[in-house]
């Protein structure tokens, strides 16, 4: 908490309690489609913000219009203060982008590509070297410094990806889907960097598709469907929304499924939501002690469980509580137990 | 675990904007990129000139005697059109390189930057230029080996080349508004050849209009393609006058007024 006051204070953004972002329904159409149907936002300085949705919900396009990559058909916001739609160019100022696709030249080295930006914002010859070496340095990435960027892995170019969006200090930094396609090393190490990042004062507004991501990493989130926030809150508060224990089942022999289903419903006294390949149960469990009475209750029925876990709520189970059950994000994610795997 | 640790243990400090570089300053970066893109994708010379290299043992070896008389003659005449198709269809690949670059979100970093919205464009056209000096010099290098002979000498020579560039130029923004409107890099050239087909063909590039029946060389002769072939023979031959410079420059300058703006428009909008 010492390290962030400290570095706020360098910050020229301080002394202001504004919000970093404010938007007032926002709307973007492409033809019929209302991709943003009217979205506000409100983002402290200094945070992490996370906008959570399936694909399609809206998100990039919140984001691009908060970005200036994309004109808002309706609706305002400011950025640092500054009007999106009316100086776009001090909006560009003080944000960084970093979108979901790799924003590099695939042809230049990583640090030829740094060395652009650094050109581009400003630093001259030798000072834009230094600061392109410095982030290399910084992002694990000195050794691949002279490689073209065509030649590095997902997680190099994720990482390099953001590298470029740090070259100023932003106020704030835009991260659409930062760890999509990213394998678990990489995943782990691109939260490492947020987390340092916002500890050094950054606001930063992800998106991601991920209930884990935004648990991991985010002291607010909005959840966002077909352009529209659904919710808004602390994980905390949306898990809550959602029953905050879920147990999760798999069982055995198929057959009996239906049997295990009507178990776990009576032990647990809600109702059971069934993977989109149908061999799995999930179910809220409010307490410990009555997962482990379900689980009982299927062992004495003689059926066998292969895997079971107790986790946070999967974003099909967080909008199947906050749509009301119409389910519009079934099979776009997947649940997230490694919290209870990895025994923390 | 190495990447994880060097994230971790490396200090993130705060750093300020540097003062805000001219527009000059960011076009200038984007030139210097295109130059970059030179050193790492030499192959993409290679698309450009063997075309029109094989064009030119082609049309001087095979049909020269025929329309000529010999392929010397023949390749007197026609080595100046041949720099001109090079460079109109060097414009191509510009528009190519755009439609990659927007396709995998680089120009959004781009725009997402307090820089002067139109330097990347600036970029591009630096790009052109190089493009277009060096696939010219290797055509013209291939026709003085073959015998060519620019009686216009040195001075002859440049003014061909600036000339050239000021048509690559002009002929490079419909590729970018082609560029900026168009998805995918292979339409765009598709798309661009189909344009300019007719353009480099019916012109008097290969053979002199004479014999062609009246309608066509009624298009031929005010065909831009034409104009600039025949202002470029005349500087390779010391033969030019004011006149045919200026009538070649028309549709390079047009091009320019007017698509100059609207790239910058679609640019904005998208």
């Amino acid at each position: 908490m010492n390290d962030t006051a400290t570095a706020r204070e360098t910050s020229p953004y301080d002394g202001s309690t504004a919000s970093a972002i404010r938007a007032r329904g926002l709307v973007k159409h492409f033809g019929e489609v209302r991709a943003v149907d009217g979205i506000d936002l409100d983002v402290p300085r200094g945070m992490i913000f996370a906008i959570l949705g399936p694909n399609g919900a809206g998100k990039t396009t919140l984001m691009r219009m908060l970005a200036t990559l994309a004109k808002p058909d309706a609706g305002s916001a400011s950025v640092m203060g500054h009007d999106l739609v009316g100086k776009p160019h001090e909006v560009r100022a003080a944000i960084s982008m970093t979108g979901q696709f790799a924003s590099l030249d695939e042809d230049l080295t990583g640090r030829e590509n740094l060395g652009m930006l650094a050109r581009l914002w400003g630093f001259r010859g030798r000072a834009a070297r230094r600061r392109a070496d410095e982030l290399l340095d910084v992002f694990g990435l000195s050794e691949a410094a002279t490689k073209q960027v065509k030649d590095y892995s997902g997680g190099m170019r994720r990482r390099l990806d953001i590298a470029a969006s740090l070259i100023v200090t932003p106020g704030v930094l835009f991260l659409d889907e930062p760890t999509t396609g990213l394998d678990p090393k990489a995943r782990q190490s691109v939260w490492v960097m947020i987390r340092d990042l916002a500890e050094s004062g950054v606001t930063i507004l992800l998106t991601t598709q991920y209930m884990d991501e935004a648990d991991q990493l985010a002291e607010r989130i909005a959840v966002i469907d077909h352009g529209r926030k659904i919710a808004e809150g602390t994980s905390r508060e949306l898990k809550k929304a959602t029953g905050s224990g879920f147990l999760h089942a798999t069982v055995a022999d198929p057959s009996r499924i239906d049997e295990a289903a009507r178990i776990l419903e009576a032990r647990c006294a809600s109702h059971v939501q069934r993977s989109v390949e149908g061999a799995q149960l999930s179910i809220v469990a409010r307490t410990a002690h009555e997962a482990n009475e379900a689980l009982g209750a299927l062992i004495a029925a003689g059926i066998e469980v292969v895997d079971f876990s107790m986790g946070t709520p999967s974003l099909d189970e967080v909008f199947f509580a906050l749509t009301g059950g119409t389910g519009h994000a079934a099979g776009q994610a997947k649940g997230t137990e490694q919290g209870v795997r990895s025994g923390t | 675990m190495n990447a994880v640790a060097s994230v971790a243990t490396a200090p993130l400090k705060f750093v300020a904007r540097p003062a805000t570089p001219s527009a000059f300053s960011n076009a200038l970066v984007f030139g210097w990129r295109a130059v970059l893109k030179f050193k790492h994708v030499p192959e993409q010379l290679f698309d450009l000139v063997m075309t029109p290299i094989m064009f030119t043992l082609l049309f001087t070896f095979v049909f020269g005697g025929a329309l000529a008389g010999s392929p010397r003659d023949y390749l007197q005449f026609f080595l100046p059109g041949i720099l001109v198709q090079t460079v109109v269809f060097n414009a191509v690949y510009s528009g190519m390189g755009l439609s990659t670059d927007l396709g995998k979100g680089l120009f959004d970093r781009f725009r997402s930057l307090p820089i002067w919205s139109l330097s990347p464009f600036a970029g591009l056209m630096v790009g052109d230029v190089l493009r277009h000096v060096i696939a010219g010099a290797i055509i013209l290098v291939i026709g003085l080996l073959l015998g060519y002979q620019p009686e216009g000498g040195i001075l002859g020579v440049l003014g061909a080349f600036v000339l050239l560039v000021a048509i690559g130029f002009g002929m490079g923004w419909v590729f970018i508004v082609l560029g900026l409107m168009i998805r995918t890099p292979t339409a765009v050239m598709t798309l661009g050849f189909a344009f300019l087909f007719p353009l480099v063909f019916a012109s008097n590039i290969m053979v002199e209009p004479v014999t062609m029946p009246g309608w066509l060389r009624a298009f031929v002769d005010v065909n831009p393609v034409s104009l600039m072939t025949t202002a470029v023979r005349g500087l390779l031959k010391g033969s030019a006058n004011f006149n045919e410079v200026a009538m070649a420059l028309v549709a390079p300058v047009v091009l320019t007024v007017l698509l100059a703006p609207l790239t910058l428009w679609l640019y904005r909008r998208r």
